[in-house]
Parts: structure tokens; sequence; C-alpha cells
């Protein structure tokens, strides 16, 4: 199916029906391998302080590339595609490490740490006979290197070519983020990494619905961590690429979730333990939670004290991995760790607020297959716009926003 | 003759486990520990890294209860359940009275429409004690994964 054919999928000419084919087409996700993830958008690699000094690297993905982010011997980071120039296989394999150079395996090709080939077993033959040809000349053949830019400490790679810088890619909204949260130095407290069994847009979509979050997770409208009759608000930039989702957990305006009979309010249910949600006020705007995303494959979370960047790693047409990286301040005080640490049992894939989101975009895979290939969602919450909203919550603004970016990259 | 009755009993405190869990018995699961005893499973990539952070923690009953009221009665999931294989337990008797065991687990989910995978393995790192009852219980268990992955979530404790 050609991207022409594609554009004929869309019921309207915005993102208020999205049609199911999307996570069912394996032509279309081959498209988005092209179009997306090797094209003008900006990807979540890792933090800086995971790539710390001379030596230092890890390994990740766009989309199904294999990436390297590396730092050199003069500290500068590097984004390089994981692929020996010699006959493609891995060249660092280790999800993170340490070494002076990059060594391949398969023939012991080796490279600097900015990719750079340093090094040919046999380069010259033996005694002169066989080797590489005398053309050859190993400055061409370095290891791919991708443009990497990086905010407020946290790192970002395109395949794209003629992308815009990553500044104007964030858009002041999104930058102010990024700097209230990375306003001083942050240390990673670990690592979860969760399969998903759904397409990877339904987990985009997922994160930036504010719709769905205190209904499906009834740990929050129970526990009035999040109420979308808490203040707070929707903000959208770049044509919707962009979002953030956020509330301020003081202020809440009860009635609502009675009448709307949703079993996300357990009157009669309590914790043994309360002290689970014992919080400190870390921000002075009383922001409580704030989730950003960043089209394509990134989120950035703030619940009350837990801070994790998501990142969301397709393996196929309906099976997803999504990698969080949970962080903290370097100066953080012992009993604000600790409340970090404990607060995290409310995210990742046993969080008590989070771990529905693995399963419902299976839900969604599922429901969907069969005759529901040719049919769409409806996004109508709020209307057809994609904007920032602050006087209500109840709105799909951002979820359409995400689907504007698509259809841009797409040709559809 | 003595050694071999707190091998048995701890044995039995093991197996208890794993027929609390697999029978959905999980209301009698935080008795198996201390009152102020800590569960916490965690990944090896997390573990061996040093890095603190954990996939469920509880520290003391009221957190292990509030796992069983979020299980039952707030968090939503796909319908399953597990299969727990242990082996290899070793203890180790420490000069304060406790015991260090070390114990290897392979948790198979199945869910309600029958597909069955292996969701886990790894390591159970225990400190458990004789309470006053007369009783063995959990002063600590650490389950460390093996793999990195959750597949799906984690509701149910391993």
């Amino acid at each position: 199916m050609t991207a022409d054919n594609n554009k004929n999928i869309w019921p309207n000419v915005d993102t208020t029906r999205i049609p199911y084919r999307l996570i069912h087409d394996d032509d279309i996700y081959r498209q988005e391998q092209a179009r997306i993830f090797q094209g003008p958008a900006w990807h979540y690699l890792c933090l800086s302080v995971e790539v710390p000094e001379a030596g230092c690297f890890i390994t990740t993905f766009i989309g199904e590339t294999p990436i390297i982010v590396s730092c050199d011997d003069k500290g500068e980071l590097h984004g390089l595609i994981n692929r020996c120039k010699h006959k493609g296989a891995l060249v660092a394999v280790e999800s993170s490490g340490r070494a002076s150079t990059l060594r391949c395996l398969y023939h012991g090709w080796s490279y600097h740490l900015n990719g750079d080939l340093r090094m040919v077993p046999f380069e010259k033959g033996i005694e002169g006979k066989g080797g590489m040809p005398a053309g050859f000349n190993k400055a061409e053949h370095g290891l791919t290197r991708i443009q990497i830019q990086s905010y407020a400490g946290v790192v970002f790679g395109t395949l794209g070519t003629d992308v815009e810088n990553l500044e104007t890619y964030l858009g002041p909204e999104m930058r102010a983020q990024f700097n209230r949260v990375f306003h001083k130095p942050v240390v990673v407290l670990g690592y979860y990494h969760q399969v998903m069994h759904s397409n990877w847009k339904l987990y985009m979509e997922n994160a930036r619905d504010a719709y769905h979050a205190t209904i499906l997770h009834a740990f929050y409208a129970s526990f009035k961590l999040n109420r979308l009759t808490m203040g707070g608000g929707l903000v959208v930039n770049h044509s919707g690429w962009n979002t953030m989702n956020y509330s301020i957990g003081a202020s809440v305006q009860d009635g609502y979730y009675d009448t709307n009979e949703l079993r996300s309010v357990m009157a009669d249910v309590g914790l043994a333990d309360p002290t689970l949600l014992n919080h400190r006020l870390e921000f002075s705007d009383g922001i409580t939670i704030a989730i950003q995303s960043i089209f394509p494959t990134c989120v950035h979370q703030q619940i009350y004290n837990t801070l994790a960047m998501r990142q969301v790693v397709p393996l196929g047409l309906n099976k997803t991995e999504l990698h969080w990286t949970f962080f903290g301040y370097a100066d953080d005080d012992p009993q604000l760790r600790q409340l970090r640490l404990q607060q995290a049992n409310l995210i990742g894939p046993a969080g008590y607020v989070s771990m529905e989101d693995g399963v419902i975009g299976d839900y969604v895979q599922r429901g969907t297959a069969g005759d529901g290939v040719n049919k769409s969602a409806m996004l109508q919450m709020g209307g057809s716009s994609v904007e920032s909203v602050t006087d209500s919550r109840a709105n799909e603004t951002t979820v359409r926003g995400f689907w504007q970016g698509y259809r841009t990259l797409m040709g559809q | 003759m003595s050694e071999l009755i707190f091998e048995r009993k701890i044995q039995q405190l093991h197996n208890r486990y794993v027929r609390i869990i697999d029978d959905d018995q999980l209301e009698q699961w935080p008795e198996l520990f201390l009152a102020d005893a800590e569960y916490q499973v965690t990944t090896r990539e997390n573990h061996t890294r040093d890095l603190p952070l954990a996939l469920m923690s509880c520290k003391g009953r009221g957190m292990m209860l509030d796992r069983i009221t979020g299980l039952r009665k707030i968090n939503v999931y796909e319908p399953h359940r597990y299969n727990h294989q242990i082996s290899g337990l070793e203890i180790s008797v420490q000069p304060a009275g406790s015991y260090h065991c070390v114990s290897n687990f392979l948790v198979v989910r199945i869910m309600h429409t029958g597909a069955s995978m292996v969701f886990a393995s790894g390591v159970y790192l225990d400190v458990v004690v004789l309470d006053t009852d007369g009783e063995y219980r959990f002063a600590q268990r650490k389950v460390i994964t093996d793999s990195r992955q959750t597949d799906t979530l984690l509701v149910i404790p391993l």
C-alpha cells in the first residue's frame, strides 16, 4: 500500500477519527520506520549523566536502528549507528559499558569512541598477500554518525536530514518543563523495561491522554492523587507534536466522580499503610503531576516525587518495549530519596497508578482485530481542536496532537 | 537432630509461600512475614549496578496488605495465575539466630485464556527468623529477577 493509498484510510481531514488499520498493517509499520524513525524527528536516547566520562557508552534504539551514545576522550558525546562498517554486525552489545575502543567481535575492526575506524586486522595482508585493496582508506569507514543534541542534560538523536534544531523542536513550553525538572544535577536510581503486546502508537496515545488516567487508574481517583476536577491544564505545542498534562494536587473539587458512576472511586477502600502516599512539595508551582510527551517516542514524568523518562521502542507491529529511567537529584536528602523510592510503587510495570497502561493497549489491539481493521477510534472530547486548554482536562486535544504529527511525517 | 528441624521448617515456609500465592490465598501472604518485614522485587540489572529502584517495595505488613487490596479491589488487569517452581534452597545460620537463605524460582504465568509463559525466573534472598509465637517467618525477602524485562505488568507478588 503506497502513501497515497494511506491518505484514504483517514475518514476525516482532522484527527477526530483514527483508523485502526494503523495498528494492524505491516506495510504502514515499515513506512513508519522510514518516515518517522529515520525521518525529521528527535528521539530520546538517554540522560547525559548516563555517559558521564570518556570511554562511557550506552546502547539504545531509534525505532529498529541500533544506536550507541558514547563519550570520547575529549568528553564530547557522539551518536553512532551500532553497525560495523565491514559486514553489519552490532559493535557494542551490552546496554552500557566503558571501553577505550569499540571493537567488533566478528573480524576485530576497532573504532574510537567518536566512531572513527582506528584499526582493521590484517589490513595489509600477510607478507603483502591479501589484505584490503590499495585504495582502502579507514577515514572513510567510521561508524555512521547521527545528529545528537542535548537539552538540559536530556540527549536526543535523529536519523533525519534537514531537521530543525532540538530547541526549536521542543519549543518554549517543553523547554520550560525540562528546565523545571532538570534545574540541578540528576542521578539515575534505576531502570524498568516493560514489554507490551500492542503497537507503539497506542502507548504514546495513552501517555498523553488525561481523560483515561483517573478512570482506568482507580488508585489515582480513590486516593485523590489525581482527578480531572483538580486544577491543571493541557499544554500543546509544535502543532500538537508535543504535549504536557499537569494537575495541581491541593485543589480538588468533588462531586463529579460520584455522579459519573466511576469504579475508580471506592469510598470504602483504605490503605493499611497510608505512608505510601507521603510526599513533599518539591516544586513551588504546586504542580504534583506533570506528564510531558515529546513526539514521537518520549515521555517525561513527574508523579509526586517520582521523576522518570520513558522511551518507546517498537519491537514489531504489535509489540513494544517501554524503557523507564528513574532518577532523583544528586543533592536529595536521605528522606526525600526514600520518598522517591517508596513512591516508585506507584509507577512502572508494578505501579499502582500505571500498571494498567501495560495491558490496556493490548485490549485495544485485540478489540480492533478482525472486522475492526476497517473501523476508527473517536477522539472528540473537547471537540476537534489541537490547542492548549486550561479550563478542563476532560479533553482529548493532546491525543489529537499526536496524530497531527503522525499524519504530517507519514504524508497522510 | 535439631539442625534438621529448622531446615525442615524453613523449607516448609518456602513451600507455604508458593502454595499461598499459587492457590490464590493471598490474604495469608503478609502473615508469612514479621510485622515490620521487608519485601522487595527488583531486577538483576538494578541489583548488580547498585541501583536502589525496585518494582515492588513493601516495608511492613501494612504495605503488603495494600498490595493485596490493590490486586483485589483497585487495579485492573487481565486475570491470571502463577505456578512457582522453586529449588536449590541453601540455608546459612547466622550468629544472632537468624537464617540467610538463597533459592531459585521460576514463575509460569497462566492467563485466563490459557496462554502460558515463563514470566519470571531468579533468586530469593531471604532473612528468616523464629518469631515469638514459634513460627518461622521472613524478616526480609528480596526477589531478584534474572530478566530486566517485565511482560505487560506485575500485580501478583512473585
